[in-house]
């Protein structure tokens, strides 16, 4: 039991650890990449030994310290945060090689501040996923929102600043504006923030305040990017790809839905949540994202454009998961937060290599493509799938619950959005790994042997091995799966 | 020696005024000072001791009890709030040499610590006395030392702003005269318990109420409320930074404490907001500092007067909690004395660091200033994180508490309104983070160093004291709630 | 009670109000000043007149006489008139300081020539 609680400090702590190392060796690159890759590595195995202990039923729960009387910074291993830690985990080692490509390939500069900057965001997500009440989840979405911004204007232009005004200004106010006030309005209501399987509200909580505390937190939780609250995510392209791969692919995104569904299962419950009238209505409305994001996508030219508006509206599948209130739908939710993970970071992959290869950001320039960078766009093509879900990548599993979910609680409109977006993916994600390999008649990249290479290697590594997750997560989802089942109550999960 | 403690509060730094005088040497004056704080300090945590083991002590002056002679009388509100002004005061107080050595000639220095040590006095005074009419002396004491101190400023900007302050100041401290005329009128005492026992004997007059409204305007011309805050921006603007540091932390917080004093332990609770509207227009005009002050700030070019509108903002928060009448408001009222004043501490200490520097504190002169001057800058992050009321900051525990209390009386809106008011304050401070981080330096200047070690030392302890009160509450929160008990307890 | 037995606060109103008036009206920064010292003065009135008991004398120990006029009055407003000689004091040496810096004690003159330095430090 010690260990496990030790462990999972030490996951919290082992990002900011390495800062020191990381700015210590500012002006030596290849210690500074050392530093973060082994924290990287330590952090995964670290992450998996972790996740065999909480599967071998040991339970974890450290208490930091109490803000305020009742308040506590204190954190919990349940089977959503360990997912969740999982995911992360594994993808920040992966990062980290493909920004050492990156990085060095694009000749970014201030690059010390990134690796420090990335890493503290590690951290928070970290605190996040262990989060044993709301409170302790708050502190932590804070920090990750001030901890990314510096990534997010990296580049220190104009258009970079306006970005990062328009990422900060939206995630902050979201969270102070209304997920604050729906934390107090909990704490007034319930008398505790902790997360408690099937709820903190009693009885005598009224429909219309647990209305009000929904719409606040959903609204709230602008990470999750629901529609009107979205606009962050397409500014917060400025950063450096690896940046837009992880955190807002993954982490940050993540780190909205991961809330969602803690709320929905923990805070609300999920019989109170179906018995919520506001429910229906955040139903729709996350329906439209999903509808609308996917719609823009399609206009998008610019390819890391392209990624964020289709991030938009896969992250509105995963609060569908969560509003559904059915287990299907929480399990479906649970497990395209992994899905979408590895198959969207891929595709940013895909996007940063393209660019520091052959420098070009418009899909309308990438006919033909596939001639001069197979592996990339093989890799785009396997990511794509997964975000389609189509086999044999992850994302079927996902999309399958998800749509189960809409059939047991009879939703028949949102389960035709589902399908009519998945339609909408094929049609804005497919056509661009087909036309840089079948360019066809338009106007086709000149592929001079000496131009345009394959990306640099340590990119390409990691590439790969995202698009190889999402393969080998189709034939074997059962970690990720016993862990969604046991958040969503069905048998056979762990700690069920 | 320990039952001397109250009058000690205040003697210390009033006898140790004079001696600077025949001190002269500067560089002498300077340690001279700071050690006289210092001892303040030590006897306030002292006074805070022993108001915790033995509850509130009372110190008749010169032997004879009141109501016939003056008492002084400290409870842990005065308590607390005497370990707020005499820390931040000794915190300045460590960086003052460096930066008024940069911002004053020689012989004026002098003159500085007198008048801020009269300040101080003045302030304390108010602090520990249990005498109406003394009151209005110290206040006038530290109202004259802080009109002085704000003349010295280098910009002639400033001597007109100390005008404004001085003309402004005393038609508040004429009103607040006035009011205890009229108590005294009605009651024939002015000690402040004695006249808690006699007022409501007479609260039915019309004397009695013109007495409060008079009271109320005067004290609120002191505390900058908004829109009685005029004097404020300038008056911090382009005074020397440290009477900034210093006044922007303490004066107005001074100020609020008269206010909760005489609001409740005074006038009672009941009287104050059971028969007059004191409560809507509290709320109304807290609101409205909000807003206003937080929107004006915004348009700042210069940094100094962006915080100072800031401040009256801030104060807008603190009378807002006052005006929700409930336990928990004014925890948050109290909380956020304290906190505001280790933010604004912090900020505005950081700013002397950066006049010590560049000489401006022109946003245009920040351009660059993330890479030249990474310490200063940071702090003023971590103080402007904290305004905006980020976890783990103190700024967030006191809005925490306002927003809880807000919804504990149902003002769902109003909660609403107070956190779009702290976005306001993410525009103000972004738009220095964004020029000091984003903005090449100016071509034409040599890159600015690091400001000096003895103004960075004293912005760092305050900025880590932002973090730790943001991170172990247990010292203000308990004490606050404790406190805002008692007041409640008085009341009843 | 007659509208003029209490002249007494008729003529502290009076003073008051014109003192206010000068303070706000006026844009010469001396005639604020004197404002100023007349609205204080309304005050220290207001409090020697209310100590007043009719048919009092002052009050020494005498045996002479038993009806004294209340003395903390006359000694908290000897108190408020220092306050008041301080204020006046450094109120004049700010308005010469003014005049040395600006060339002017017209409040109007001062604000245009703020306004100017504002304008060339843009």
């Amino acid at each position: 039991m010690i260990e496990q609680n030790l462990l999972m400090q030490l996951i919290i702590i082992l990002p900011l650890l390495a800062i020191p190392g990381i700015i210590a060796f500012g002006k030596w690159p290849n210690l500074r990449e050392a530093v973060t890759l082994t924290a990287g590595t330590l952090l995964l195995i670290a992450v998996i030994v972790f996740y065999q202990g909480f599967d071998a039923g040991q339970a974890a729960y450290v208490h930091w310290l109490e803000l305020l009387p009742s308040l506590d910074i204190a954190f919990r291993a349940e089977p959503l945060g360990v997912l969740f830690s999982l995911v992360a985990g594994s993808l920040w080692v992966v990062t980290s090689i493909y920004a050492i490509g990156y990085m060095r390939g694009h000749g970014e500069v201030n690059q010390t501040r990134f690796y420090a900057c990335f890493a503290v965001a590690i951290s928070a997500v970290m605190g996040l996923a262990f989060a044993d009440n709301l409170f302790t989840l708050f502190v932590f979405y804070e920090v990750l929102t001030l901890s990314t911004y510096p990534l997010v204007t990296h580049a220190g232009t104009d258009k970079a600043k306006q970005g990062g005004r328009t990422y900060l200004s939206i995630l902050l106010a979201t969270s102070i504006g209304f997920l604050l006030l729906a934390v107090v309005g909990t704490w007034w209501q319930a008398g505790t923030l902790t997360f408690t399987q099937g709820g903190v509200f009693d009885d005598s909580t009224s429909k219309v305040a647990a209305s009000v505390l929904l719409v606040l937190f959903i609204f709230g939780i602008g990470k999750a990017a629901i529609m009107p609250f979205h606009r962050w995510l397409p500014a917060a392209m400025v950063a450096p790809t690896p940046v837009s791969a992880l955190l807002h692919a993954v982490a940050v995104v993540k780190a909205g839905v991961f809330t969602v569904l803690k709320v929905c299962v923990y805070i609300f419950g999920i019989d109170l949540l179906r018995d919520i009238p506001a429910t229906q209505w955040l139903l729709y409305l996350a329906a439209a994202s999903v509808l609308l994001a996917s719609l823009v996508a399609m206009r998008q030219d610019n390819l890391k454009k392209r990624l964020a508006y289709s991030t938009v509206s896969q992250l509105g599948y995963i609060t569908i998961g969560a509003l559904l209130a059915s287990q299907a739908g929480i399990l479906g939710g649970a497990l395209h937060i992994v899905a979408h993970a590895f198959g969207k970071i891929t595709l940013f992959f895909c996007a940063g290599a393209i660019m520091v290869a052959a420098h070009k950001t418009e899909i309308s320039d990438m006919r033909g493509l596939g001639k001069a960078m197979p592996i990339t766009m093989i890799a785009f093509f396997i990511g794509s799938l997964s975000i389609i879900g189509l086999p044999p990548a992850a994302g079927v599993w996902s999309k399958w619950y998800l749509l189960m979910g809409t059939l047991d609680t009879h939703q028949w409109i949102v389960m035709s959005v589902l399908m009519l977006s998945s339609l909408l993916n094929i049609a804005y994600l497919l056509p661009i790994p087909m036309r840089a390999f079948f360019p066809g008649n338009g106007q086709v990249v000149k592929v001079e042997r000496t131009s345009i290479k394959e990306a640099p290697l340590p990119s390409l590594i990691a590439l790969s091995i995202t698009a190889l997750m999402t393969i080998v997560f189709f034939f074997w989802p059962h970690i990720f799966y016993e862990l969604a089942a046991s958040l969503a109550g069905l048998s056979g999960g762990v700690n069920g | 020696m320990i039952d001397h403690l109250p009058i000690l509060q205040v003697i210390v730094p009033l006898l140790a005024a004079p001696i600077c005088l025949i001190l002269r040497e500067a560089q002498l004056v300077r340690w001279f000072t700071l050690i006289a704080s210092v001892l303040a300090f030590v006897i306030s945590v002292l006074l805070l001791q022993q108001v915790q083991a033995h509850g509130t002590l009372i110190y008749s002056l010169g032997g004879w009890e009141a109501p016939i002679g003056i008492e002084y009388r400290i409870d842990q509100l005065n308590a607390y709030l005497l370990i707020l002004v005499t820390s931040i005061s000794s915190v300045a107080l460590l960086a003052a040499g460096t930066s008024l050595h940069k911002e004053l000639t020689e012989r004026k220095e002098t003159y500085f610590y007198v008048a801020y040590l009269l300040c101080l006095a003045g302030l304390l005074g108010i602090l520990t006395t249990g005498d109406a009419f003394n009151v209005f002396v110290f206040l006038e004491i530290s109202s004259l030392a802080s009109y002085t101190m704000i003349a010295m400023g280098r910009d002639r900007r400033a001597l007109w702003a100390s005008y404004q302050y001085l003309i402004m100041g005393t038609i508040g401290a004429t009103f607040i005269l006035i009011g205890i005329g009229m108590m005294y009128i009605m009651t024939g005492t002015l000690n402040m318990y004695d006249l808690a026992e006699r007022l409501p004997e007479v609260q039915q007059t019309k004397t009695v109420f013109t007495a409060f409204a008079f009271f109320m305007v005067g004290v609120c011309l002191k505390l900058a409320l908004f829109p009685l805050h005029l004097w404020l921006p300038n008056a911090y603007a382009y005074a020397p930074s440290i009477a900034t540091v210093f006044l922007a932390a303490t004066a107005t917080k001074v100020a609020i404490y008269v206010l909760l004093r005489f609001i409740f332990s005074v006038y009672g609770f009941e009287f104050s907001f059971s028969h007059l509207p004191l409560q809507e227009i509290l709320v109304a005009l807290g609101l409205m500092g909000i807003f206003a002050a937080s929107i004006v700030a915004i348009y700042q070019n210069n940094v100094k007067r962006l915080f100072a509108y800031s401040s009256v903002a801030q104060i807008g928060y603190m009378i807002l909690g006052l005006g929700i009448g409930s336990k928990t408001g004014l925890v948050a009222t109290l909380l956020h004395l304290f906190n505001h004043a280790l933010m604004k501490g912090a900020i505005f200490l950081a700013l002397a660091g950066v006049v010590y520097r560049v000489g401006s504190v022109n946003l245009k002169a920040f351009a660059g200033l993330g890479k030249q001057m990474p310490w200063t800058m940071a702090a003023i992050v971590v103080g402007g994180l904290s305004l905006i009321g980020v976890p783990l900051t103190v700024g967030f525990v006191s809005k925490w508490y306002l927003v809880l209390a807000l919804l504990e009386s149902n003002w769902w809106p109003i909660a609403i309104l107070v956190l779009l008011g702290s976005l306001l304050a993410v525009i103000y401070v972004w738009r220095l983070v964004e020029v000091a981080y984003f903005r090449p330096a100016m071509q034409d200047s040599a890159p600015y160093k690091e400001a000096p070690l003895m103004i960075l030392i004293p912005t760092w302890i305050l900025v880590l004291a932002n973090i730790y009160f943001g991170i172990d509450t247990s010292f203000t929160v308990g004490l606050s709630e404790q406190i805002s008990g008692s007041l409640f307890g008085v009341a009843k | 009670m007659n509208f003029l037995e209490q002249y007494n606060y008729w003529i502290v109103i009076v003073l008051m109000m014109s003192g206010f008036y000068i303070v706000i009206a006026h844009g010469n920064l001396i005639k604020k000043l004197i404002g100023l010292s007349i609205f204080q003065t309304s005050v220290f009135i207001m409090y020697i007149s209310m100590s007043k008991v009719i048919g009092g004398t002052a009050p020494i120990l005498n045996e002479a006489y038993e009806v004294y006029s209340n003395p903390l009055p006359h000694v908290l407003i000897l108190t408020a008139i220092v306050v008041g000689v301080a204020t006046t004091a450094l109120g004049l040496a700010l308005a010469v300081r003014i005049k040395e810096a600006y060339g002017s004690v017209e409040e109007d003159v001062i604000q245009e020539k703020d306004l100017q330095q504002e304008g060339s430090q843009e």
